[in-house]
């Protein structure tokens, strides 16, 4: 499958934004892992934008980001999110008061917890009425998310954007599920050439387990390694290098994609 | 869109363990609500509890995903001959070339909410026989169902609340019109636990008695567990008469809240006419309409204004929850199934508990089970976070 890229959106740790990160993702800077900074999307309405979690936020910030890079209207465009986890500050809180004897859990948090909040809130932030899919696939959460915007583009024949984004557990569940950083991405994919299109993505799903393309730096590879939206890293890099390159991300331990990119 | 070949199903709920059982409950107008007298909640309300989880296993070799969700898959996967039909297709295309799409709410969620009540008193930890991959993560559901089938093809959870398991359908057919994959097997599971309940409840948004879909007195869900699956094949050029086709899928989103429904029911119009529009159909051609019909006061005058404002009010429509309760994000696959049951059994099934339809509410709902020669379903799910799904499902020939 072809896509075409419009737009990128990208927020992790020493990761302030696509634009500002182009110079070390292409290897051009140094890397330091300051925490990822994250700012509440102002597309929200007032009540909407106190009730959000992190997650939502990044997924926000990515996605806004991208949309501006590609020139393209949010309202009519279809979105897939994906995540590994989702809200996992909401979700131990939840459980937390659900083994206590009091058992009230807040209607917001509620409604926060289901794994498409975010898809939720960028629909009435960017008056959507567009399709929207959440995915989850553990640590593929990417690829799968990526793969399925890729064949929505190609059978539709319509622009997709590809919302990608993980947040870490507090404890307990840190320890059993390491989420080392907050990470949003963003990618507006189209089915043709447009004037904001600077890369094809031509995407195969293989069969076969492979090794996955890796990160030069190693404090960039250590991010992709521990956090599942980040796995992105590498593909973003050879969008950033702007030079022909194939990356390879694992799908599972039985399957692979395989993403040749070619700037143009 | 391309019709494709739904040429098995297998269904588990409230009502009864495969298709045979359930199609039973629904012509004898038995309803698988009980008071709620699930695990150590406190809540008066009814639910939909499947019978025997609590002593049910998954097979050994996959015992790490052991919890209540992948025991009603596996139960699933077990009833109408449904594994065996995915094995006869695995010999057909290939392991890998099958893709697994499965629709999960909450997972295995209820694995963490007992594991918060056994944290170590000092460090806090969670317990050592504690597998988060294999049951709280959302995907574990599509990655148990897939080892459980033998399948090595692309696989992932769509998860957007109560419309989950009606999207893989979509998932599903586009995988097969890209060539990822020559067949599908999709479906959903959801099973009770202390999260929607008291959450539900802290809503406001759970009924005391059992729910009462279109009831003018209506006053909220019944939530129930369930499973339900379907293999989705390329359809031949002449479909026999008896064959089971999926022709249509519609998705949107309503832009408007995250768990109140567009009071006009404009993303459900917009799904239910993509859905119709896919399908090449006219709204006429629908015989029967199985609603998402929750029984909050909010869905079901949403869904009305939306279904009223596309078919009128001729179309029987009525919302099986009322028998099953609301299966959340199984509710998609296991209103699919039914739709398909309606269809081979020629019932148009009355909706149970309603007493008086709403008179501010226009469609033809139906109150009794009614005969009649049924050909063509939607099959409307709607999910917070203003998710929508509509299925159009018909008979070949």
């Amino acid at each position: 499958m072809r896509i075409f890229v419009e737009g990128v959106g990208l927020l992790g740790p020493g990761l302030n934004g696509w634009q500002a990160s182009l110079p070390l993702l292409a290897g051009d800077a140094a890397y330091s892992p300051t925490p990822t900074v994250v700012t509440a999307s102002d597309l929200l309405p007032a009540a909407e934008r106190r009730r959000i979690g992190l997650s939502v936020k990044l997924a926000l910030a990515a996605g806004c980001e991208a949309f501006v890079h590609a020139g393209r209207d949010a309202a009519i465009t279809a979105t897939v999110f994906t995540s590994s986890s989702g809200d996992g500050e909401n979700l131990h809180h939840i459980c937390a008061t659900l083994a206590s004897p009091e058992r009230e859990i807040s209607p917001t948090r509620f409604h926060n917890s289901v794994h498409n909040a975010p898809a939720g809130y960028w629909s009435i932030a960017t008056r959507s009425h567009a399709s929207s899919t959440s995915l989850c696939c553990h640590d593929a959460s990417f690829a799968a998310g990526l793969l399925d915007a890729a064949v929505q583009v190609a059978v539709n024949c319509k622009p997709v954007a590809l919302i990608a984004y993980d947040q870490p557990y507090p404890e307990p569940l840190h320890t059993v599920r390491p989420l080392s950083a907050s990470f949003g991405m963003a990618l507006v994919m189209a089915p043709q050439a447009t004037r904001h299109v600077f890369a094809t993505l031509d995407i195969s799903f293989l069969p076969g387990a492979a090794s996955a393309t890796r990160m030069t730096h190693s404090g960039l590879d250590a991010v992709r390694a521990a956090v599942p939206a980040a796995r992105c890293l590498p593909l973003l890099a050879a969008l950033a290098r702007g030079a022909t390159a194939v990356v390879v991300l694992a799908y599972g331990d039985q399957n692979h994609l395989r993403v040749a990119v070619t700037p143009c | 869109m391309q019709a494709l070949a739904i040429s098995h199903f297998s269904i588990v709920n409230s009502l009864g363990a495969g298709a045979a059982a359930i199609t039973s409950a629904l012509r004898a107008r038995r309803s698988g609500l009980a008071a709620c007298a699930f695990e150590t909640v406190v809540l008066d309300t009814w639910i939909g509890q499947v019978a025997g989880l609590d002593e049910f296993r998954v097979r050994s070799n996959l015992g790490v995903y052991d919890c209540r969700n992948n025991r009603l898959a596996q139960l699933g996967l077990e009833l109408d001959g449904y594994a065996g039909a995915v094995s006869a297709a695995r010999e057909k295309y290939g392991a890998a070339r099958i893709g697994v799409f499965m629709g999960t709410s909450t997972s295995g969620i209820l694995q963490t909410e007992l594991a918060y009540r056994r944290r170590d008193p000092q460090s806090g930890a969670l317990p050592a026989d504690y597998h988060y991959a294999e049951t709280q993560n959302t995907f574990s559901l599509a990655d148990f169902v897939q080892r459980y089938l033998g399948l090595s093809g692309p696989a992932f959870v769509v998860s957007s609340a109560c419309s989950s398991s009606a999207k893989v359908f979509g998932h599903a057919a586009r995988m097969m019109a890209a060539g990822v994959c020559d067949a599908a097997v999709v479906g959903g599971v959801d099973s009770l636990c202390l999260t929607t309940l008291y959450g539900f409840n802290s809503l406001g948004l759970t009924s005391r008695t059992p729910c009462r879909p279109y009831d003018q007195d209506r006053d909220g869900i019944s939530i129930g567990e369930g499973a339900g699956f379907a293999l989705l094949e390329k359809a031949p050029a002449q479909p026999a008469i008896d064959a089971m086709l999926l022709l249509g899928v519609g998705e949107s989103s309503d832009a408007y809240h995250m768990s109140t429904p567009h009071p006009e029911g404009l993303g459900a119009k917009l799904a239910m006419r993509q859905a119709l529009d896919a399908a090449g159909l006219a709204p006429a051609d629908i015989d029967y309409i199985n609603l998402h019909g929750t029984a909050t006061k909010a869905n079901d005058a949403s869904e009305d204004k939306a279904v009223y404002g596309l078919f009128g009010a001729a179309t029987p429509v009525s919302s099986t929850k009322g028998s099953t309760g609301h299966l959340l994000g199984a509710a998609g696959i296991t209103e699919a199934i039914i739709a398909m049951l309606a269809i081979r059994q020629g019932l148009l099934p009355g909706g149970m508990h309603t007493q008086n339809v709403d008179p501010a509410l226009r469609s033809n709902y139906l109150l009794e089970n009614q005969d009649a020669r049924v050909r063509r379903v939607l099959s409307n799910s709607f999910g917070f976070g203003g998710s929508n799904c509509s299925l159009v499902l018909g008979a070949g020939g």
